[in-house]
């Protein structure tokens, strides 16, 4: 069986469009990263003035609707241990040692509050194939839609937070998630879980002015008596505290490409469960990869037109059972 | 060459037959019972791990053991290598179930299935996701492999009509050979693909922007192997002669495809840095060395020409291949996948069984079509 050089160059010719469908060294059509939105909303987690009292989970279950989530066998108490699709929002603890010190790494611990980061450039409505999950073009709000979903959980599988959650016990599932009471923003409330947390830990506004806010709390000295907001950013509505111990940065800022959810605490962030993301959001990873091979279809059809003249030749030569 | 295949023959309900069907039977009732009480009720997923056997063997393996078609086209249509065609029909044929397969199965694991048809409303659908690629790409493929197939369906029937529409098929034959080779060449690498939104949560082990190029290589030496496989089993089980010269130089071509993928793995895994996470104390680094030594077992074996004309080196390294690319698959959407500490997966038995019922169909159509039709090749002395 050699080779004869007519037929290894349709072979190389051949291989090569296989190759070159693959293979492109420079990433031709990179999705540029996207950037915040001038008038997106979100909320300022501060756990250094979060008291762990869960009026913002109380809260969430009534004006979203959700039922009670036990997670002890006699099922008494709505306590749940994680996010699911009954709960959409949930303060944790991290303890370490003899957790004395409040919002210290070592011997101390820190509340965390878990929900939708609503991300700048979510991996969630870039996976979602049929747009079920979009992000609201001005607010920016990653929203869900059940008449478009078709249930194929790729949504869970991208998000990197593992926020989106599926009704895995009904025959007739729907993702549920956070939505930042969009439905009580329509009506000019806010969200539910700010309106109710006594301490200022959650406070609603535009991202703005809580990335604003985020940043002199930073430059505050620790231990000095301070003004902190409460419930929104634009009221004017503040309390007094002390300033605690931050860790000198605010999660969300550049991470995975920026959240519209900004956290803050006194613990290192990974020690909080938050997810270590590198600046770039892994949906612009997947887009510039999926671009660079499909943009236009242009790759395809060239690969298409290569085959077909290889296979057309071969063909005609011989002669077809 | 107008008689190259012919119908096995035969009676069609013997013991082995029935024994598939009853497999079939029970995974059906599950699927129903799926439908009626949800997935949680048949499956251990959760939203930690929410693909599970389903995806990872159904649709990745699955598919991946459907590319003999796509393989063998490749090397016939593509490169002109026409000594191979006596091959092909069972190719395409294993093709034909196990892509179908796969569509039904992403139908049973899709939990708002009536909304499945906003996968097909232009206006609808998200071209960002890879999902899209993957999912039109394979209800596309799928219809090329019937219209493959068909030729071999039609043929021998007495009525006109038939004939008329073979004629058809074959003047149409170049256009539908060059999609069933481009359209397997997008959505095995774009099946790789799926996971690289997945970002940090899946390891380095298995993360890398060249998921699409590995698994596009591993399921085209898949479908090699699956092609020698399926020969040899078939020549075994229907008392046929072996077609051992060409699957020895098929063997040739697969143990190719597989050193070069193996040079592209650990090359990659050298120029990322992330050689020091083979040897950890987990069941990633576990998985990882099994995958890797399946793929090279079979390199070892096939390195010696000798081997390549024994049968039982050829079924023997076949079926290394084949497993070394099922471990690389399920070690990339669930052994190396951690969403956070805590989730843990592992399928439920009646999961499982559904699985296997679809297996079972597979296996059942495949043995009513080689009797029934010409698919394969001619015995010379039978």
């Amino acid at each position: 069986m050699g080779l004869s050089r007519r037929n290894f160059l349709k072979a190389a010719a051949g291989g090569g469009l296989l190759a070159a469908s693959q293979l492109s060294p420079v990433p031709v059509w990179a999705r540029e990263p996207k950037t915040r939105l001038p008038e997106a909303l979100g909320i300022l987690y501060d756990a250094t003035l979060c008291i762990g009292c869960k009026a913002c989970m109380t809260a969430c279950k009534e004006f979203n609707s959700l039922p009670p989530d036990p997670s002890s066998p006699e099922g008494l108490w709505d306590d749940p241990l994680d996010l699911s699709a009954k709960t959409y929002n949930i303060v944790k603890l991290y303890r370490s040692g003899t957790g004395q010190t409040k919002d210290r790494e070592e011997d101390g611990y820190s509340f965390i509050r878990r929900f939708c980061m609503h991300c700048v450039d979510p991996a969630c409505t870039s996976a979602c194939p049929v747009n079920a999950l979009s992000k609201d073009p001005v607010t920016g709000i990653v929203r869900y839609n059940k008449d478009l979903c078709i249930g194929c959980r790729y949504c869970q599988i991208a998000c990197p937070f593992n926020v989106p959650k599926f009704e895995w016990d009904t025959p007739f599932p729907q993702i549920k998630k956070c939505q930042l009471c969009d439905h009580r923003l329509v009506r000019g409330s806010y969200p539910a879980c700010c309106e109710f947390c006594p301490n200022g830990a959650s406070v609603f506004g535009d991202v703005q002015s809580l990335r604003k806010e985020a940043k002199r709390r930073l430059g505050l000295p620790a231990g000095s008596q301070a003004t902190f907001p409460v419930h929104r950013i634009d009221t004017g509505e503040y309390r007094y505290a002390t300033v605690g111990h931050y860790f000198p940065r605010v999660y969300g800022e550049v991470d995975g490409g920026g959240t519209q959810v900004l956290i803050m605490a006194g613990v290192p962030f990974n020690r909080l469960g938050l997810p270590d993301l590198p600046p770039e959001s892994t949906a612009s990873h997947s887009e510039t990869l999926m671009h660079t091979l499909y943009k236009g279809m242009i790759g395809p059809y060239v690969l298409l037109a290569g085959l077909f003249y290889l296979v057309y030749k071969n063909t005609s030569k011989k002669d077809l059972p | 060459m107008l008689n190259e295949s012919q119908p096995l023959g035969g009676k069609i309900l013997t013991k082995p037959f029935l024994v598939l069907a009853a497999v079939a039977l029970v995974g059906g009732v599950l699927i129903v019972y799926r439908y009626v009480f949800g997935l949680g009720a048949v499956t251990n997923l959760s939203d930690g791990y929410p693909w599970g056997i389903w995806i990872t063997y159904d649709v990745l393996v699955g598919t991946a053991l459907g590319c003999g078609g796509y393989a063998m086209a490749l090397l016939i249509y593509a490169f002109n290598k026409w000594e191979y065609h006596p091959l092909v029909r069972s190719a395409i044929l294993t093709s034909v179930f196990g892509y179908t397969l796969a569509g039904v199965a992403v139908f049973l694991d899709i939990g708002r299935y009536w909304n499945g048809y906003n996968l097909f409303l232009p206006w609808r659908v998200n071209f960002n996701s890879v999902l899209v690629e993957v999912a039109l790409c394979i209800a596309a493929y799928v219809v090329v492999l019937w219209l493959e197939l068909a030729p071999a369906l039609l043929e021998g029937r007495p009525d006109p009509k038939a004939q008329r529409t073979r004629q058809h098929l074959k003047r149409w034959l170049p256009i539908i050979v060059s999609l069933g080779i481009l359209l397997p060449t997008m959505h095995q690498s774009s099946l790789g693909a799926l996971m690289i939104i997945a970002g940090p949560k899946l390891s380095p082990l298995w993360q890398t922007p060249l998921l699409p190029m590995l698994f596009l290589i591993t399921a085209i030496a898949m479908g090699y192997a699956v092609t020698v496989f399926e020969s040899l089993l078939s020549s075994l089980a229907f008392n046929r002669p072996y077609e051992t010269p060409l699957l020895a130089r098929i063997s040739t071509i697969m143990v190719g495809f597989v050193g070069i993928y193996l040079v592209i793995r650990f090359a990659d895994l050298i120029w990322r840095g992330q050689t020091g996470l083979i040897f950890t104390d987990s069941t990633a680094s576990l998985m990882f060395i099994i995958e890797n030594l399946l793929f090279l077992q079979a390199v070892i074996i096939l390195a010696r020409p000798a081997n390549r004309s024994d049968n039982r080196w050829l079924f023997i390294s076949a079926i290394l291949l084949l497993l070394g690319g099922a471990v690389y698959r399920f070690n990339a959407f669930l052994v190396g996948y951690t969403p956070a500490v805590g989730w843990r997966y592992f399928p439920a038995l009646p999961e499982i069984l559904i699985t296997l019922g679809i297996v079972a169909l597979e296996l059942l159509g495949y043995l009513y079509f080689v009797k029934r039709y010409p698919i394969l090749p001619k015995a010379e002395h039978a």
